[in-house]
C-alpha cells in the first residue's frame, strides 16, 4: 500500500471522476467528491512524510524500469505541491455543495463534480510524474476539464470566457507538445532525469534552445505570465464561485511547478539562466505583472475580476522569486505558491459567499455588507490583509523572503517593486472594504449572512492564513528545503 | 508579580478591555465603567510593576512567538520604551474620563465602536513601546494605523472618509514601501533585528549607504510627520477630540518619533551616525519641519482658522523637536528627545482637551470665535494657557525642561543650526499661542456687545465636569513635570548612559 501512494494520488480522483459522472444525484456526487478529495489529501500528507523520512520516492508504473517505462518521481518540491493542490481541493469541495447548488442547474451537478475531480487528477498528475509526455497528457486532462468548469458559470459570458481560455490554453499546450517532441528527437528519452543527464551533450545545437523557447512560452501561457494572462481575468470572473476558488489557487500553481521542474531539473539552472539568460525575460515580465496588473486590479468594479487581476500580479511575485535563481529566491517563489493559494482561495470563497447572498459581486453591490454579512466580510478583511502582506499573515512571510532574496542579489529596484505592489494591493483591497464597511446598505436590503456550509470552509482557509503567518517555521523551512532540492544544492 | 510577566499583561489588558467593551455595548454605563477600569488597570500594571523594575536597571523580556526561523516577536523593555509606555498608560485613564464627557456631551454615534477601537489602539501603542526588535515594532506600528482608522473616520461624513483615505494612504504607503524595506535591508546586513545598546549596524554598513538607509527609516516612519509626509496629521483632525488628544497628540505620533529615536539609538547607534557625514541631513530636515510647520500654524491663527488644525501643525513642529534633538547626536540629545516626548504629550493633550471643551460647551471650532471665552470657561482656558506655556517652553511648564536639555545637547555638540532653529521656533510658538490666550481672557466677545452679561453667561458656561476635571488634571501634570522632573529624567539619563 505505502509504496503505491504516488500512483494512488492520481488514480483515486480519476476513478472517482468516472463514478461521479455515472451518478444522477447531486448529493451522491458531492459525497463521492468529498471522500475522494479528503483521501487524496491524506495520500499527499503520507507522501510528504515519506519523502521527508526516506528521501526521493520513485515509482515505476507497471513495473517497467525507467527510462523505458513511466516513472513517478516525488521529491520535496512536488510533495509540497501535491499537498497544496489536494489541501485546496479538500477545502473547496465542502464549500462547493452550497455554492454550486445555487449557481448550477441540478442535472449538471454530477457532471460538475466529475469535471472537478478530473481537473484535480490532472493537476496532481502533472505534479507527481517524472515523465515528460505524461506531463502533457495530464496537462490536457486538467485543462480540458477546467475549460468545461469555467463554461458552467451562470453568466452567459462564461461561455466566451471559457472559449478564450480554451484557445489560449490549447496554444500553450501545443507549444509544450512541440517542445517535448523536439527534446525527444534530440535525446530519444522522455524521462526527466534521463533527459537532464543527456541534454548537456546536445545543448549546443539549435534545436534545444528552440525547444526551450517553446516550453517557456507554453508554460507561460498556462501560468498566466504577463502578457500571456489575457485568458485569466474573464475565466476567473465568470466561472462558478467554487471553480474560481479552486482554479485560482491550484491551476496556475501547478504551472509554476512545471516551470521550476523544466528549468531547474530538466534543463538545469546553469543552462536556463547562464546560457539562455532566462532571467532577462522573466524578471521584467514579473515586474510588469506586479505593477501593471495591480494597477488594473485597482480599476475593477467587479470583485472577482479585481481578485483575478490581483492573481496575475501575485504570479508576478512568484516568477520574480524564481527568476533570481538563488535558493532564497526560489524558496520565496515556492513559499508564495503555498501562501497565495491560501489567500486567494479564501478571498474567492468570500466572493462565493457574497454571490450566494447578494447575487452579484460588483463592488457597488457590496455596500453595507460589513453590517449585513459580518462574518463573510471579516474573512475578506483578514485574507485581504494577507494579500497586502501585513505582518502575522502569510502574505507578509512571502514578501519578507522575496525582499530578502532581492536584497541578497543587491537588486534594489526589485525589492522596491515588491513593496510598491503591496501598497497598490492595499488600495484595491481597501476599495472593497470601504464599500462594505463605510457605505450604507441599500434601503430595505434583506441580505443575510451566508450559510455555515460556505462560512466554515472560508474561515478554515482564513485561519490557515493566520496560522502559517504567525508560525511560518514549517512552511518556510519546507520551501527552503524544496528550493535546495530543485537547485541541487545542500542536502 | 514579576516584571517579565507584566509585559504581555500590558498588551492583554487593553485587548481584554476592548473585548468586554464590545460585549457590553448595549449598556453604556457598564461599557464606560469597563473602559475606565481597563485603563486604570493598565496604568497600575505599567507604573506599579514595570516602572520600578526598569528604574532598578532591569530589562524585562518576553517572547510572544517565533514567526520565521531565527525571527521572533519579542518584547523587551528599556528606558525609552518605559517612558513612552508610562506616558500612554498614565494618560489613557484621564482621556477615558474625558471621552465619557465628550462623547455623551456631543451625542456622538457609534460609541461602542469608538471605545473598542480606542482600547485596541492603546494595546497597539503598548506593543510599540515594549517591542524588543524591529519586526515586533513594525507589527504593532501597523496595528496602530489600522486600529485608529475607524476612529479618524468616526463621523462617516464624506469629509471624514476623504481624510481617512489620506491617513491610511500616507501611513500604509510609507510603512510598507519604505519602513519595511529598511527593516529588510537591516536584516540582510546585520543578520539581526534586535535593539541593542550601541546599535547593530556599526562596522557592517558605511558611507552613503548609511544616509540612504536612514532616509528609508525616517520617511518610512510616517507617524513622525516629518515634512513632506505630515499631511495625514492635519487630515486626521476630523476625528472626535479625544482621538486627536490621546492618539494624534500622544500615542500615534509619539509612536512615530519614539520609533525614530529607537532606530537612531539602538539600530544605527549614535557613534555610527556621528562618524558618517551622509547622515547629517536629518538635522536639516527636522529643523525645516520645525520652522515651516510653525509658520503654517501662525498663518492659521492669522486667518482665524480651525483651532484643531493649528494645534495639529503645532504638533508637527513639536514632533520635529524630538527628531531634531536625537539628530544632534550628542550624548545628552537622547535625553532631550525622551523628555520632550513626555513634555509635549502632557502639554498637547491639555490643549486638545481645552479645544474639545470649548466645542462641547460653546460649539466653537474656529480661532476667530474665541474672544472673551476665557471669562466663561476659566478652568478650560486656564489649562489652555498652561499647555501653551509648555509649547513655547517657558517655566513653570514641562516644555521648559525638555527644551533646556535639547539646548544643552546642542551646545555640547556645537550644533549651531539646532540652536537657531530652537530660538526661532520658540518665538514662533509664542506668536501663535499668546494671542489666543490674550484674546480669550482680555478681548470682548461678540456676544458681550449689547447683551447683558447675565444672559450671555447663561448661553454657555464650563463644559461637563468630566471634561473639566480631565483637562485640569493634564494641566496639573504639565506643571508637575516642571517641579518634579526627577522620574523621567532618571529614565532618560539611563538611556544616555546606555547609548554612550
Amino acid at each position: 500500500m505505502r509504496e503505491h501512494l504516488p500512483v494512488l494520488q492520481v488514480v483515486l480522483p480519476l476513478v472517482a471522476a468516472l463514478l461521479a459522472a455515472l451518478t444522477r444525484r447531486p448529493g451522491r456526487a458531492w459525497a463521492l467528491a468529498l471522500t475522494a478529495a479528503w483521501l487524496v489529501l491524506a495520500i499527499a500528507i503520507g507522501l510528504l512524510l515519506q519523502v521527508l523520512g526516506e528521501g526521493v520516492t520513485s515509482y515505476h508504473l507497471g513495473g517497467w524500469e525507467p527510462p523505458y517505462g513511466i516513472e513517478y518521481r516525488v521529491d520535496l518540491l512536488n510533495a509540497f505541491v501535491l499537498l497544496i493542490v489536494s489541501a485546496m481541493a479538500a477545502a473547496v469541495v465542502p464549500f462547493a455543495r452550497t455554492s454550486v447548488a445555487r449557481e448550477i442547474a441540478p442535472e449538471r451537478i454530477p457532471l460538475f463534480y466529475s469535471a472537478l475531480l478530473l481537473c484535480l487528477a490532472g493537476l496532481l498528475g502533472i505534479a507527481v510524474t517524472g515523465d515528460l509526455f505524461n506531463v502533457f497528457v495530464f496537462l490536457e486532462i486538467s485543462s480540458l476539464s477546467a475549460y468545461s468548469l469555467v463554461a458552467l458559470g451562470s453568466d452567459r459570458r462564461a461561455l466566451t470566457a471559457a472559449y478564450r481560455y480554451l484557445i489560449m490554453g490549447s496554444v500553450g499546450a501545443t507549444f509544450v507538445m512541440i517542445a517535448i517532441g523536439l527534446l525527444y528527437a534530440m535525446t530519444g528519452t522522455l524521462n526527466m532525469m534521463d533527459l537532464a543527464a543527456r541534454l548537456p551533450a546536445v545543448a549546443a545545437t539549435r534545436t534545444v534552445p528552440v525547444a526551450f523557447a517553446f516550453l517557456t512560452v507554453g508554460v507561460g501561457l498556462k501560468l498566466a505570465l504577463f502578457p500571456l494572462h489575457l485568458w485569466l481575468p474573464n475565466a476567473y470572473t465568470y466561472a462558478p464561485s467554487a471553480v474560481s476558488a479552486f482554479i485560482a489557487s491550484t491551476a496556475t500553481k501547478v504551472a509554476i511547478y512545471m516551470l521550476l521542474r523544466f528549468f531547474f531539473t530538466v534543463f538545469g539552472a546553469a543552462f536556463s539562466f547562464d546560457v539562455m539568460q532566462l532571467d532577462w525575460i522573466l524578471t521584467p515580465l514579473a515586474l510588469f505583472a506586479i505593477v501593471l496588473a495591480s494597477l488594473a486590479a485597482l480599476h475593477q468594479e467587479d470583485g472577482k475580476r479585481l481578485l483575478a487581476y490581483s492573481s496575475v500580479a501575485q504570479i508576478g511575485y512568484i516568477v520574480l522569486g524564481i527568476s533570481l535563481a538563488s535558493v532564497l529566491g526560489v524558496a520565496a517563489g515556492i513559499l508564495h505558491v503555498f501562501n497565495h493559494a491560501l489567500m486567494k482561495g479564501a478571498l474567492f470563497m468570500t466572493m462565493g459567499c457574497v454571490m450566494y447572498a447578494v447575487g452579484s459581486v460588483k463592488v457597488s453591490a457590496m455596500a453595507g455588507l460589513g453590517r449585513l454579512m459580518p462574518l463573510t466580510m471579516a474573512a475578506f478583511v483578514a485574507a485581504g490583509l494577507s494579500l497586502v502582506g501585513v505582518p502575522l499573515t502569510v502574505g507578509f512571510i512571502s514578501k519578507w523572503y522575496l525582499v530578502q532574496a532581492a536584497l541578497e542579489r543587491g537588486a534594489w529596484p526589485l525589492a522596491l517593486a515588491v513593496l510598491l505592489g503591496s501598497v497598490i494591493a492595499a488600495a484595491y483591497v481597501w476599495k472593497v472594504v470601504e464599500a462594505a464597511y463605510f457605505r450604507p446598505p441599500p434601503a430595505g436590503s434583506e441580505t443575510r449572512e451566508a450559510p455555515l456550509g460556505l462560512l466554515v470552509p472560508t474561515w478554515a482557509l482564513v485561519a490557515a492564513n493566520l496560522y502559517f503567518g504567525i508560525d511560518a517555521r514549517w512552511t518556510a523551512g519546507m520551501a527552503v528545503r524544496a528550493a535546495e532540492a530543485v537547485l541541487g544544492v545542500g542536502r | 508579580m514579576s516584571a517579565d510577566l507584566a509585559l504581555p499583561l500590558a498588551l492583554a489588558v487593553p485587548l481584554a478591555a476592548a473585548a468586554l467593551v464590545g460585549l457590553a455595548g448595549r449598556r453604556p454605563n457598564l461599557r464606560e465603567g469597563l473602559t475606565l477600569a481597563g485603563s486604570g488597570l493598565l496604568a497600575a500594571v505599567v507604573m506599579g510593576s514595570l516602572l520600578p523594575a526598569v528604574l532598578a536597571g532591569e530589562r524585562p523580556e518576553w517572547t510572544l512567538l517565533e514567526t520565521m526561523p531565527a525571527l521572533a516577536l519579542r518584547l523587551r523593555l528599556e528606558p525609552l520604551g518605559m517612558i513612552f509606555a508610562t506616558v500612554a498608560a498614565l494618560l489613557w485613564p484621564v482621556n477615558s474620563l474625558y471621552s465619557v464627557g465628550y462623547m455623551r456631551g456631543n451625542r456622538e454615534g457609534h460609541q461602542t465602536r469608538f471605545y473598542v477601537f480606542f482600547a485596541l489602539a492603546l494595546s497597539a501603542a503598548m506593543g510599540v513601546a515594549l517591542a524588543g526588535n524591529l519586526l515586533t515594532l513594525f507589527v504593532f506600528y501597523e496595528a496602530l494605523t489600522l486600529s485608529t482608522y475607524p476612529l479618524v473616520t468616526h463621523r462617516g461624513t464624506p469629509e471624514a472618509m476623504r481624510a481617512g483615505r489620506v491617513y491610511l494612504g500616507v501611513l500604509l504607503a510609507t510603512s510598507i514601501g519604505l519602513f519595511l524595506l529598511a527593516i529588510a535591508w537591516t536584516w540582510a546586513v546585520a543578520g539581526t533585528l534586535a535593539f541593542a545598546e550601541g546599535g547593530i549596524l556599526r562596522g557592517r554598513l558605511g558611507g552613503g549607504a548609511v544616509g540612504v538607509l536612514l532616509a528609508l527609516y525616517i520617511f518610512g516612519i510616517g507617524k513622525a510627520a516629518l515634512m513632506p509626509l505630515h499631511r495625514w496629521l492635519p487630515a486626521a483632525m476630523v476625528a472626535p477630540v479625544p482621538v486627536s488628544a490621546l492618539l494624534h497628540a500622544v500615542a500615534v505620533v509619539k509612536a512615530g518619533v519614539f520609533a525614530i529615536v529607537k532606530v537612531l539609538v539602538y539600530v544605527f547607534g549614535l557613534d555610527l551616525l556621528r562618524s558618517e557625514p551622509s547622515a547629517r541631513w536629518l538635522l536639516y530636515v527636522a529643523g525645516f519641519t520645525t520652522i515651516t510647520a510653525s509658520v503654517i500654524a501662525l498663518r492659521t491663527l492669522q486667518r482665524g482658522g480651525n483651532l484643531k488644525r493649528m494645534l495639529a501643525y503645532s504638533t508637527v513642529s513639536q514632533l520635529s523637536y524630538v527628531v531634531l534633538a536625537a539628530a544632534i547626536l550628542a550624548p545628552l540629545s537622547a535625553v532631550g528627545a525622551a523628555l520632550h516626548i513626555v513634555a509635549h504629550a502632557f502639554g498637547k493633550i491639555t490643549l486638545f482637551f481645552a479645544a474639545g471643551s470649548i466645542y462641547t460647551a460653546a460649539g466653537k471650532t474656529e480661532i476667530g470665535e474665541l474672544a472673551g471665552i476665557g471669562r466663561r470657561m476659566p478652568w478650560t482656558m486656564g489649562a489652555f494657557a498652561v499647555g501653551a506655556l509648555s509649547m513655547i517652553g517657558l517655566p513653570p511648564a514641562a516644555g521648559f525642561v525638555s527644551k533646556w536639555y535639547i539646548l544643552l545637547a546642542a551646545f555640547e555638540a556645537e550644533a549651531l543650526v539646532a540652536v537657531v532653529v530652537l530660538a526661532a521656533s520658540t518665538l514662533l510658538n509664542a506668536a501663535y499661542f499668546v494671542p489666543i490666550v490674550y484674546t480669550a481672557f482680555f478681548a470682548d466677545g461678540p456676544a458681550r456687545a449689547g447683551a447683558p452679561p447675565a444672559s450671555s453667561a447663561a448661553a454657555h458656561g464650563e463644559a461637563p465636569w468630566p471634561i473639566v476635571l480631565a483637562t485640569s488634571a493634564t494641566a496639573a501634570l504639565t506643571l508637575a513635570f516642571f517641579v518634579w522632573p526627577e522620574l523621567p529624567l532618571a529614565l532618560a539619563l539611563q538611556l544616555a548612559g546606555g547609548s554612550g
